[in-house]
């Protein structure tokens, strides 16, 4: 009798066991899981929604962005001596002759530059960014093409990522997120092959040779007010003596109000 | 009636180990409820607003911050020496200082022993500067008419891998060592954001008082695996050398220190003294032709503050010696 009692108390035992575990595995398995089929494009996977107008909002490095620099001036940034000597070199007019204005658009600079931001989609893959100062365009392939190359741009070859995290949006409180909640994420984009120039207007320089990697993050404050917050990691072996990290800071807009495209310039 | 006890004795005994194994199970499951572990030091990574960080800046910069009439007028009636009143010599300290000053940043869970849940996350920079204690048990707000500390009260949420804290009752502070302050009724918004190794911390300001609209400002961090100091300029109300009655201030249109964004980067007044229309790129238009005119005439070679350091420029081949810092 005593026997069969522990037997049936040990099967009862082994069952939550298992209900246990089993509700844990599809606690894990949330949002991981997928139906099978293709994988869905960029589009389709995209956590949050970047698509719009976005206006720079300057808070910081004032002098540094929103007027060219003094020359020489390179407070902040880790330029060792071989980019100390470019910077000293830097002549505008020389650039201009050279038709080199949009030296600090290149992708280590932009986001950096005081401007507007329109994002798109290009297709189901590719994210298209332009900017209206300097009238860059930025492409983020979220698919590795093997035909990259051609001459190098400003801008060079950008691989984009959705960083997806599954565990979803807390409903407050501390509280974990409910299975099946909505997910969230932000976005990794790396991008090298651009070519050679300046991290600030006043001739501070990158070289070909630098690799930026961003994550772009969205941020919603409790009055509504949206932003866009770009985190840049500039690496380059030949100028800098450590990693250069910035964050540069965007408001949504409803519309287009203020896009107001500008060319290049070397000094201004 | 023997065997029924044994049967009952091992009957609560089973009840007992499933209960406990019930729980064990959970816990291990979830062991903390946080999205990501931030705990830990992280390093202030120094690459941008250096001169708002450490050396301080200049005396009458308030670019980019979206101060209104009042807010401006508070500005420039400060003097720095009115630190040195016992009342006010903490006013650099509030919370929102950790993201303009120098500091680095420990960060650790508090956790419930009995439920292993994190009831709260702590974030310190220094030991003269008020914790952040970022509540995560979902505790109500105190009385709005509850006294405001210089650590306020701040709840959290996650957003995915971000945490996001709401603070209210703060104590009024800097925004800028300048002289740019915000009210009691400041509410702040800080988003703290991983990757991988590097943390962002973005904050968003709401002053109703002295702002016209929100203000954003972030800092980034690196993960270290060494302790990071919290030594720095203790924060003692004491004698500081200010007589009984006195509070050093400047009347408006007197203060001396006006005209330096000028003096040192050619930054006109209508720029330098803040607003929210110097925080977007329309501004640029407004000084354009002023400042390129101006431009040509700069020294070739920038003689104050101009490298990462503060220290004099490096020498450099063929130009002779640095004549600043």
């Amino acid at each position: 009798m005593t026997r069969r009692f522990i037997l049936s108390s040990t099967a009862r035992i082994a069952l939550v066991l298992f209900v246990s575990l089993a509700a844990q595995t599809a606690v894990q398995a949330q949002g991981r899981g997928r139906p099978s089929g293709p994988p869905p494009t960029a589009r389709a996977a995209a956590p949050i929604d970047l698509t719009g107008y976005w206006v720079s909002v300057v808070t910081m490095d004032w002098n540094y962005r929103m007027v060219t620099p003094r020359p020489g001036d390179y407070e902040d940034v880790p330029l060792n001596a071989a980019g100390i000597k470019v910077m000293d070199a830097w002549d505008p007019a020389k650039d201009e002759a050279a038709g080199e204005q949009c030296k600090s658009y290149g992708a280590p600079a932009i986001m950096r530059v005081p401007e507007h931001l329109h994002i798109t989609w290009q297709g189901d893959q590719v994210m298209k960014m332009e900017t209206d100062a300097g009238e860059q365009t930025r492409l983020f392939h979220f698919v590795k093409s093997d035909a990259v190359q051609g001459p190098r741009t400003w801008q060079g070859y950008s691989l984009a990522e959705w960083q997806i995290q599954h565990r979803g949006i807390d409903t407050g409180g501390g509280r974990p997120a409910r299975p099946g909640a909505p997910v969230w994420g932000n976005l990794k984009v790396t991008t090298t092959d651009f070519k050679a120039g300046y991290l600030r207007k006043n001739g501070i320089p990158y070289s070909d040779h630098a690799q930026l990697v961003e994550y772009y993050d969205l941020l919603q404050e409790g009055t509504g007010y949206q932003m866009l917050l770009v985190t840049s990691s500039v690496t380059d072996p030949v100028y800098l003596t450590k990693t250069f990290i910035v964050n540069s800071n965007f408001k949504r807009l409803s519309s287009a109000a203020g896009w107001e495209p500008s060319a290049c310039s070397a000094r201004w | 009636m023997v065997a029924n006890k044994s049967q009952r004795r091992i009957a609560n005994s089973v009840r007992g180990m499933t209960v406990a194994m019930t729980l064990l199970l959970t816990t291990v499951a979830l062991p903390l409820r946080a999205q990501s572990d931030l705990s830990g030091s992280w390093l202030l990574q120094e690459d941008e607003d250096v001169m708002e960080r450490i050396a301080g800046p200049v005396a009458d910069d308030f670019t980019g911050i979206p101060l209104n009439d009042s807010g401006r007028a508070l500005g420039l009636s400060y003097s720095p020496s009115s630190l040195s009143e016992p009342e006010r010599i903490c006013r650099q300290e509030p919370l929102f200082s950790n993201a303009i000053g120098p500091w680095n940043l420990n960060i650790w869970p508090q956790v419930n022993p009995a439920t292993r849940q994190v009831v709260a996350w702590h974030l310190s920079g220094t030991e003269s500067h008020s914790e952040m204690t970022i509540w995560m048990d979902g505790r109500p707000q105190p009385s709005k008419d509850a006294l405001h500390l210089r650590g306020g009260f701040t709840t959290g949420t996650w957003k995915g891998d971000m945490l996001i804290a709401q603070s209210t009752h703060l104590e009024a502070g800097i925004l800028r060592r300048s002289g740019a302050f915000s009210s009691d009724k400041t509410t702040m918004t800080t988003t703290f954001i991983p990757h991988g190794d590097l943390l962002a911390a973005a904050y968003i300001i709401n002053d109703p008082i002295y702002l016209t609209e929100p203000y954003p400002y972030t800092v980034t961090y690196v993960r270290t695996d060494r302790p990071v100091g919290r030594d720095w300029d203790l924060c003692i109300v004491g004698y500081e050398g200010v007589d009984e009655g006195q509070v050093p201030f400047y009347l408006p249109g007197k203060n001396p220190l006006v005209g330096q964004m000028k003096k040192i980067y050619n930054i006109p007044e209508e720029a330098s003294l803040g607003g929210a229309q110097t925080m977007y790129p329309a501004f640029r238009d407004k000084l354009k032709a002023q400042y390129l005119k101006l431009y040509s005439t700069f020294p070739k070679k920038c003689t104050l503050y101009c490298t990462t350091s503060f220290g004099p420029p490096p020498p450099r081949k063929g130009s002779g010696k640095g004549s600043g810092n």
